[in-house]
């Protein structure tokens, strides 16, 4: 029995690394005064490899959810889980990552529980009563709120919280036969993106390209070989995902795709749309390349070069290949 | 086919929002208001859902006070026959007390359809489509990029963290919509004289039997986050290589 309750984010029964920073928060809640420790729930056909991955963690128990109906991810189910789970723990507190998945299920449990939920949770608040910090506005306004039930859900913004640690012990682990009640949808198929590259949200470099780079062809040409050379995600603006479909929009940075915050984003040919600036401004270290001097993202640029993306991409590619050789 | 789109404005997403001296709220003595994004593009899959369903009707339902009828109007403009809106204060709004507002006017109307922007570009929540259809017991599919329906099932396309999946969800659903859904339409001024004679419905929230009105989340404070300072520019490739190799040490 613990008052928290860690959901897993898994992908292919293999657990995800997002999973990592909603234990940290999950800490944090015990900072403050959550007693009890944390629990976490493993969710899917075959959760076993998901509970490898969460051992050390600290938790106090993982509950296994196994089901073939849970094989893909869908939302009533999931949610008919998580629910058992927070059930079983006694949980007073959901906490999950804020991808796709998290944005997708938590509301649902939320409602579930009757609870409050703070989506993108940045971090923790207030003395003595818990507060909750959470953007707004593409990032240009920082709220902090109060949840007033009892029952508090939270997604977590995973490029602000740092993932946890293995702190060591073994967890119990305890499966639950959970009613999944009625499903009104049925999975049909996956398109998944192939790349051999770093996923965006937890890549260490992110090379990304707005519309000053051209074409489509000219976006893979010029940002391939330089993310090559920094073992470097891809990313890309809202206006390159939405006219050329050559780029799919799950590299999409922004408000309302991906946010970011690697050690070094490279921006290429990037305006700085608000919306753009969201998703990765608070990386370690930026830099821009842009043919106009007036362009917005030199004002979040560390170091800004003006030229034209496809002469000085290609020459940066060469010089980054030779400093780090 | 009924189908029903929540519909909602913004501050406009182009502008630079700033607080109020007070910090009590976002300051809106000089905004412009616009549809949120993504709820055009919910409109604009209603639209088009009913071209080619034929016998259909799409209405917009939207939550706020008397001077949202400009974006009533706008949506009208565009080709929903109908609005409803529910007479609430922003402020006196969270996504759940939405939720519960946009669950209420579903039962008066029994769409088949439930058509939402994935996320509103100022409170940023993306979770009213997915607690209405938790309140109503319904399937979703959030984040659509394609919609077709077929034997009494909506066939998505969701844009997922690393690429594309598929599900089939059972009429009546809730769908939000993403960015690659469609390209909203422009309205034509034929249509703009129009839609300042179709019918605006108003709703409170005794109308819609909601006596629970406390939030279960209240912002307590708000702040502009400091700003990032502007770095230098450097002059050619080898000064940039030279400075993130020595001074900011990151290749």
């Amino acid at each position: 029995m613990s008052k928290i309750l860690v959901v897993a984010e898994q992908s292919g029964g293999q657990l995800k690394k997002s999973t990592l920073s909603a234990i940290t928060f999950a800490r944090q809640l015990g900072e403050r005064g959550v007693a009890g420790g944390f629990d976490i729930v493993a969710i899917g056909a075959s959760t076993a490899a998901i509970v490898d991955g969460l051992q050390g963690y600290g938790a106090a128990t993982i509950y296994t959810v196994d089901n073939a109906a849970l094989e893909n991810y869908l939302a009533q189910p999931y949610k008919a889980a998580i629910v058992a789970a927070a059930q079983k723990s006694g949980a007073d507190f959901v906490v999950g990552p804020a991808g796709t998945f998290g944005k997708d299920v938590l509301p649902r449990v939320a409602a579930a529980l009757s609870a409050g939920m703070v989506s993108d949770c940045t971090g923790l608040a207030g003395s003595g009563e818990i507060l909750y910090r959470r953007p707004m506005f593409a990032g240009n306004i920082l709220a902090t709120v109060r949840v007033t039930t009892p029952k508090v859900v939270v997604s977590v913004r995973t490029s602000e919280i740092d993932a946890a640690e293995k702190a060591g012990g073994a967890s119990k682990v305890e499966a639950i036969a959970a009613d999944l009640g009625t499903t009104s949808a049925r999975f049909v198929k996956y398109e998944l993106t192939e790349s051999d590259r770093p996923e965006l949200t937890e890549a260490d470099v992110v090379v990304s390209g707005g519309r000053g780079t051209k074409s489509p062809e000219k976006f893979w040409e010029l940002l391939t070989p330089l993310a090559d050379s920094l073992n470097a995600a891809i990313g890309a603006t809202r206006a390159v995902v939405d006219e050329w479909k050559e780029v799919p929009n799950d590299m999409q940075v922004g408000q309302t795709g991906k946010v970011v915050a690697p050690r070094l984003y490279i921006a290429v040919g990037v305006s700085g749309a608000i919306q753009h600036l969201a998703g990765m401004k608070n990386s370690k270290t930026i830099v821009a390349i842009n043919t106009d001097a007036d362009a917005p993202i030199f004002s979040v640029a560390d170091y800004g070069l003006v030229g034209d993306a496809a002469k000085i991409v290609p020459e940066l590619t060469q010089k980054i290949k030779a400093a780090r050789a | 086919m009924k189908i029903l789109v929540a519909f909602k404005r913004v501050v406009d997403p182009d502008a630079r929002v700033k607080l109020k001296a007070d910090k009590s709220a976002v300051d809106t003595s000089s905004v412009e208001y616009k549809p949120n994004p993504f709820c055009e593009n919910a409109l604009e899959e209603g639209l088009r859902i009913a071209e080619k369903e034929g016998d259909s009707e799409v209405v917009i339902v939207t939550i706020g006070s008397d001077d949202v009828t400009a974006t009533i109007r706008s949506g009208l403009a565009l080709g929903a026959a109908r609005a409803i809106r529910v007479d609430v204060e922003d402020q006196d709004l969270d996504s759940d007390l939405a939720a519960r507002i946009l669950a209420a006017v579903f039962k008066k109307e029994k769409p088949d359809i439930f058509l939402f922007g994935k996320q509103a570009v100022d409170g940023d929540n993306n979770q009213v489509g997915q607690l209405v259809a938790e309140y109503l017991g319904l399937g979703q599919a959030c984040f659509a990029s394609k919609v077709e329906l077929a034997d009494g099932e909506a066939v998505v396309t969701r844009e997922v963290d690393g690429g594309l999946e598929t599900i089939a969800v059972k009429l009546p659903a809730v769908i939000t919509a993403d960015l690659r859904l469609n390209k909203p339409r422009y309205a034509k001024l034929p249509d703009i004289m129009k839609a300042k004679k179709k019918p605006i419905d108003e709703l409170d929230l005794d109308e819609l039997g909601i006596a629970d009105k406390k939030l279960k989340v209240e912002v307590v404070g708000l702040e502009e986050p400091p700003k990032r300072k502007a770095g230098q520019k450097v002059a050619s490739v080898d000064e940039l290589v030279s400075k993130l190799k020595s001074e900011a040490r990151v290749i």
